[in-house]
């Protein structure tokens, strides 16, 4: 059915809604105040827009700006602050420092969470018990890191929700969705009080409040595209 | 360099993630202490500067760490940004294709210990080669001269960072990695990189590293073999 070409926006993100990598871009670009479009990537095939935009690695999130691919979510949050750099809030500290520190815990959560929490998810067989303990591990080192980056408004960003910030609340979804899959605490006030504090304050700030949806979505999506393993212990038949 | 700056590296002669440091502060300009660790039995000032990965190379200016070399890279460009030239183009699009290729370079560059984690580990290593000789293509614009376009940049550093352990891989795999037919712009730029003066003085001898190489194999592979005797 023929329909006028719309204007394409000036600013699109491939993806998919739980990817946390695909939540980063949108809560950096809402952060920003910068308006966006979402194109949700299909599942199954891959749009013919995704394998133009990253041909290396045809993964999303890819952020499209003025026609311009970009790919990876680390790099995208590096692009949020330069690209839009007159826009506050400033997403990387200004101190190359703090900017330091914030890229080096940023890249320990991608090292330590993912893998472990695909996991707990069933999405892939391991040891479920070694990669809660995992996670538990890596939320006590981050407690730590806390402290350390200055969370004196309550966040990692010493001037509120900043690149790591970010890029830990991403993995808050998948997280505690996984705690009531397992049966597990993770992000435990009693273990982690300041993160368990930081990830509400997190989860119901204005940019994040609408992209990192409530815990049964991901627990539903999780039943429903995780398979079998997604199921209490007693219901899996092998 | 600016007074007052205190900087220390602590590093290991064979790792190709302290030469990349190396390098970046030689293109800065920038004097530094170079301390050598011994990785088998680490320093009190390195477990204290890296408690987390316990890991080279760190960088230690006036006396607060920074862990990782391509966080390292960003920081020395960042806090050095008078100093010698911009490791990262001005433009925010060039500046994440710069990060892009960074990234992948690290993605491909980890090497594996078994036999066969090495076997892959060259299969993707040459699969590598040919995208990184597009991505050539693209950043210099045809000319092939650096990745930075007009100068060396952080992905220059990244991958020339490499080569010694590269060229040690051909030695002792017999594989070709960087083919002059099949990738002419990579080969070139091995040639021209391999010839600055950063570059010499920085990268470590190949034969140096092969001799390493396969002493870290006899090591492995008798402790395999007094395991297997348990």
């Amino acid at each position: 059915m023929p329909s006028e070409k719309q204007e394409e926006a000036a600013v699109r993100v491939l993806g998919r809604w739980p990817s946390p990598y695909v939540i980063r871009v949108l809560i950096a670009l809402n952060l920003k105040g910068v308006e966006h479009e979402m194109v949700a990537e299909p599942k199954g095939n891959k749009s013919e827009l995704l394998l133009a935009s990253n041909p290396v690695h045809k993964k999303i999130p890819v952020l499209i700006h003025n026609g311009r691919p970009i790919s990876e979510s680390l790099v995208i949050l590096h692009t949020s602050t330069s690209a839009w750099a007159s826009q506050a809030p400033a997403i990387l500290p200004s101190d190359p420092h703090a900017r330091a520190a914030e890229r080096f815990w940023a890249q320990y959560v991608d090292d330590k969470f993912p893998t472990a929490i695909r996991v707990l998810r069933g999405r892939v067989v391991g040891d479920k018990e070694e990669a809660a303990a995992e996670v538990s591990a890596a939320l006590w080192q981050l407690e730590g890191a806390f402290v350390e980056c200055g969370g004196g408004k309550g966040y990692f960003g010493s001037d509120g929700v900043g690149y790591l910030d970010i890029a830990l609340g991403s993995h808050v979804g998948w997280i505690r969705a996984v705690e009531r899959i397992n049966g597990v605490s993770l992000l435990d006030a009693a273990k982690v009080p300041r993160l368990a504090a930081w990830a509400d304050r997190l989860c119901a700030h204005p940019a994040v409040v609408d992209v990192l949806p409530d815990v049964d979505r991901f627990i539903e999506f999780s039943v429903q595209n995780d398979g079998a393993l997604a199921k209490p212990v007693d219901e899996a038949s092998k | 360099m600016a007074g007052g700056d205190d900087l220390k590296l602590l590093g290991a002669w064979a790792s190709p993630f302290v030469t990349r440091v190396k390098i970046a502060l030689a293109l800065k300009g920038l004097s530094f202490e170079y301390v050598e660790e011994d990785l088998r039995n680490k320093s009190e000032l390195l477990l204290a500067s890296n408690p987390v990965q316990k890991k080279v190379p760190v960088l230690i200016h006036n006396g607060k760490p920074i862990c990782e070399s391509h966080i390292i890279l960003q920081y020395i460009d960042e806090a050095f940004s008078g100093t010698g030239p911009s490791l990262l183009p001005t433009e925010p699009h060039d500046r994440a294709v710069a990060r892009f290729w960074a990234t992948y370079i690290d993605d491909k560059s980890m090497r594996g210990k078994t036999e066969e984690e090495k076997t892959e580990g060259i299969k993707k290593t040459l699969g590598a080669v040919e995208t990184l000789e597009g991505a050539l293509r693209d950043c210099s614009k045809g000319e092939g001269l650096f990745f930075g376009g007009d100068s060396m940049g952080l992905i220059d550093v990244s991958l020339g960072s490499l080569l010694s352990w590269l060229k040690a891989t051909e030695v002792m795999s017999g594989a070709k990695i960087f083919d002059p037919i099949k990738t002419p712009l990579l080969a070139a730029w091995i040639e021209r990189f391999s010839e600055f003066d950063v570059a010499k003085a920085a990268l470590p001898d190949v034969d140096r590293l092969v001799e390493f190489s396969k002493k870290m194999k006899q090591a492995a592979a008798a402790a395999a073999a007094a395991a297997s005797e348990n």
